[in-house]
């Protein structure tokens, strides 16, 4: 097998049309940026007819060149893709192939936003995502690292190798490498060439989106639940609760992150069983959560609360014992039968200590909200019904805070996800061959100045999911903001 | 005024000294003492062997005990160690025990001896935050006016080209962590794979000697970083100022549209990216640690990940204590800045 280019055969021709296209994008952002010094504002000019007629000049003629090589730029991206799926295997050279391998995440994508678009009134906030670019844009980078994740992780599909798998003489060989003959193999080439043990580095990438797309928007989801079910009270009730949680929550504000990393997630924290104590105390608010929502809601009908709350809490709680009783930790209590799953301890660790860390941050949001939303007139009418304390926090505030909440959620999640990285990156709690891509960044920048190959993937994967999640929020913002 | 700042220094003290002894309480449990140990001996020490190491150190003595020693209100242990030799917490290298001094913490000055660099803790921490100090200077000097101008330039006309094209630029730079845009730009600038090898990726050098071609790469890092953060918080507030009612009042009276910029708009735009600069600081920690790292400059950063990684007890209480200092006083600063900034403000 020969070695592959970066775009095979069709490069030839497409790559000068595509490097020119993005030349002229680039000039004209940057002529634009320039003139709309010396430019007049843009005004719309309205015609006795009824219609609007745009100022022209050399002002809109650079707009409009932006504008078209943006579309243009976008179409060449789009071919690269096509004609890599279309073509017989090696004719598009590495991209090709890799939009090839990505073929069901495309298909999943195309679905999604096909049916969104065509329900997208019916569909509420979500919907009204697709009206902004910027929101389908990061909407679009989001859901590909998500269907990347479940077909990678859930059908072991679109990885061209094992991620542990070694082929000696790969080490450190650039993108495209033919794997040498006489070796058992699923695939003939490393696309992204390989790493310093020779992995790979295409096939790790893909594995370690599994890795963080499962943790961070459940690490996430866990801050919340923590604190909203800490932040509301404090907000409604204010006086000491208020200030003794903000106190404490300060406290975990002022470490520097990395110290806090550096304390929690050593090997022998982890044998000392302070994380597992912290998951079990952590991990209770989202039970205190539901338990208290549906009671505040329905304890004046027993006789529909009672089943609810006895399957809720089963269920939870069930979740909750497997989870925390771990084999091989100080809380190992759990008989083997009822111990519905055990997790990687690494894992766990890096889990609670992520939780630990954004739990504050969103506790001073919502008593924010709290504070704010107590004093509407809403909640007076609820509290002369006479309605209880926690019903008014999570039946009358909290769906009133959502438009925030929800945007300040997809920001975490990148938010999260940088953490997550950052904890690879000083190579803490995750085993040191993991793929994740914290771990993959810290393996490759070790040899960056000699091969600079093996770190780039992943840091462009992380970057790339970190900006969709904040075009998302940006997007949900402006949308959440119109009505 | 005075009252308020008084009550701010009361509960920094609160939160500094809550936080040296979780610190102080982490580092000192007994997985973590028998690394110490280890690390400091031998790494094949037998258990006996650890626990007299620990116990001739005064490391098994109670926790309150040893942080009060620490702290400068108990005075410091004089233990005769098991193999006859008499160790004093407060005895310099050589001194006889029942010379030195009965009292060394804190409060004396004394912020101990690390044992990852054989050196005062004092004089480590002031050395590296040197160097921090160059780099943050330099950061600040980049970062912040670079990020005003974005801000104000996007902000002053909402919605238009020119604001959507530096929007996108600073989402881009808050989504990309320094880890990710160090790695990248050293591949890019600091290697010859693509080509344009015009900057060192080793920051090395630039401790004693800081130039252009050394000292860029980190600079640029840490700045893009906070950078994009600060802009849109001055957009923000700039888009606020400029639906005001007194510009409108000042574009119905036909002041040209720069002036508005320059006299009306920007001084009360500037107000909310104080506080938010000023509350970046802690953050930018956050990234030295990380920049410092990457390119081995050996400045604060560094330390704290040697400290960390050796379990450098007093070292690492002294860097705890030295950025929470920070995060503290900058979260003061920022509050006081404030309302001087805005007189519509006051603090009882």
């Amino acid at each position: 097998m020969e070695s592959l280019s970066w775009t095979g055969a069709i490069g030839a021709f497409m790559n000068p049309i595509f490097v020119i296209t993005l030349a002229c994008f680039g000039l004209a952002v940057v002529m634009q940026l320039v003139m709309s010094f010396f430019a007049e504002p843009m005004t719309l000019q309205s015609n006795a007819d009824g219609t609007l007629m745009q100022r022209g000049g050399m002002f809109g003629g650079i707009e409009r060149i932006t504008k078209v090589a943006f579309m243009v730029l976008i179409a060449l991206i789009l071919l690269y893709v096509i004609a890599g799926v279309l073509l017989p295997y090696g004719k598009a050279g590495i991209v090709g192939l890799m939009a090839k391998r990505l073929l069901p995440v495309w298909i999943a994508l195309v679905l999604t936003y096909t049916l969104s678009i065509m329900f997208k009134r019916k569909l509420g906030l979500y919907g009204k995502l697709f009206d902004s670019t910027v929101g389908m844009i990061g909407f679009g980078l989001v859901m590909f690292w998500v269907f990347t994740a479940i077909f990678a992780g859930g059908f072991d599909m679109l990885v061209t190798h094992d991620p542990l798998d070694q082929i000696s003489g790969l080490k450190n060989k650039v993108p495209g490498v033919a794997i040498p003959d006489g070796n058992e193999v699923t695939w003939p080439h490393y696309l992204l060439g390989g790493d310093n043990l020779a992995r790979d580095i295409f096939s790790r990438m893909i594995k370690g989106s599994v890795i963080v797309i499962a943790i961070a928007p459940l690490a996430t989801l866990f801050a919340f639940m923590v604190g909203i079910t800490l932040g509301l009270p404090a907000g409604y009730f204010g006086g000491r609760l208020d200030t003794v949680l903000s106190f404490l929550a300060n406290l975990i504000l002022a470490f520097p992150v990395i110290l806090l990393f550096y304390l929690l997630v050593t090997p022998e924290i982890v044998a000392t069983g302070i994380p597992s104590f912290m998951a079990a105390f952590l991990f209770v608010f989202p039970i205190v959560f539901f338990a208290v929502l549906l009671n505040s809601r329905y304890y004046t009908q027993p006789s529909k609360r009672n089943p609810m709350l006895i399957v809720v809490l089963g269920i939870l709680g069930w979740l909750y014992l497997s989870l925390i009783s771990q084999s091989g930790t100080v809380l190992n209590f759990m008989p083997d039968a009822l111990d519905g799953f055990d997790i990687n301890p690494g894992i766990l660790v890096v889990f609670v200590s992520v939780v630990f860390v954004n739990a504050p941050t969103v506790f001073r949001i919502v008593r924010g909200l709290a504070l704010d939303l107590r004093t509407r007139d809403y909640v007076a009418a609820a509290q002369t019904r006479g309605e209880g304390s926690w019903y008014i926090m999570l039946w009358e505030i909290l769906p009133n805070a959502r438009g925030p909440l929800i945007v300040d959620f997809c920001l975490r999640i990148g938010y999260t996800t940088i953490l997550l990285g950052t904890l690879g990156f000083f190579g803490l709690g995750l085993p040191p061959e993991s793929p994740d891509w914290g771990s993959t960044i810290n393996e490759g920048r070790k040899l960056l100045l000699i091969v600079a190959h093996p770190a780039l993937p992943p840091a462009a994967a992380l970057l790339s999911l970190v900006l969709g999640l904040n075009l998302l929020a940006d997007g949900l913002r402006e949308e959440s903001l119109k009505d | 005024m005075g009252l308020f700042i008084l009550r701010r220094l009361g509960v920094m003290i609160l939160t500094a000294i809550c936080l040296t002894f979780v610190v102080f309480w982490l580092t000192n449990l007994a997985p973590n003492l028998e690394k110490l140990a280890k690390t400091q001996g031998n790494a094949r020490m037998s258990d006996e062997a650890v626990i007299s190491y620990l116990e001739n150190r005064g490391y098994a003595q109670p926790l309150p005990i040893k942080y009060g020693q620490w702290m400068g209100l108990l005075p410091g242990y004089v233990i005769e160690g098991t193999d006859g030799e008499l160790r004093g917490r407060c005895a310099e290298r050589g001194q006889d025990p029942t010379d030195a001094p009965k009292f060394c913490g804190v409060l004396q000055g004394e912020w101990g001896f690390s044992t990852r660099f054989k050196e005062d803790v004092s004089k480590i921490i002031s050395v590296r935050l040197g160097h921090t100090a160059k780099l943050m200077g330099l950061v600040m000097l980049v970062m912040v006016p670079g990020a005003l101008i974005i801000g104000v330039l996007a902000g002053m006309r909402e919605g238009s080209r020119t604001d959507r094209t530096l929007s996108t630029f600073s989402i881009i730079s808050t989504a990309t962590p320094e880890y990710v845009s160090g790695v990248v730009l050293i591949a890019l600038f600091g290697t010859a794979t693509f080509g344009m090898k015009i900057f060192k990726g080793n920051a090395n050098s630039a401790m004693d000697d800081a130039t252009f071609e050394n000292f860029t790469l980190p600079v640029l890092t840490i700045a893009l970083y906070g950078m994009g953060y600060i802009a849109r918080m001055t957009r923000a507030s700039m888009t606020e100022v400029m639906t005001a009612q007194y510009i409108r009042t000042a574009r119905l009276k036909g002041v040209a549209f720069r002036t508005i910029v320059m006299k009306h708009a920007l001084r009360n735009a500037l107000i909310a990216p104080f506080t938010v600069i000023m509350l970046q600081f802690p953050w930018l920690l956050n990234g030295v640690v990380i920049v410092e790292s990457l390119f081995s400059y050996k400045g604060f950063g560094w330390t704290l990940v040697e400290a960390a990684s050796t379990n450098d007890i007093e070292l690492l209480l002294g860097v705890s204590v030295v950025s929470v200092f920070v995060v503290l006083v900058t979260q003061l600063i920022s509050d006081i800045g404030y309302v001087f900034l805005n007189p519509r403000i006051r603090i009882a």
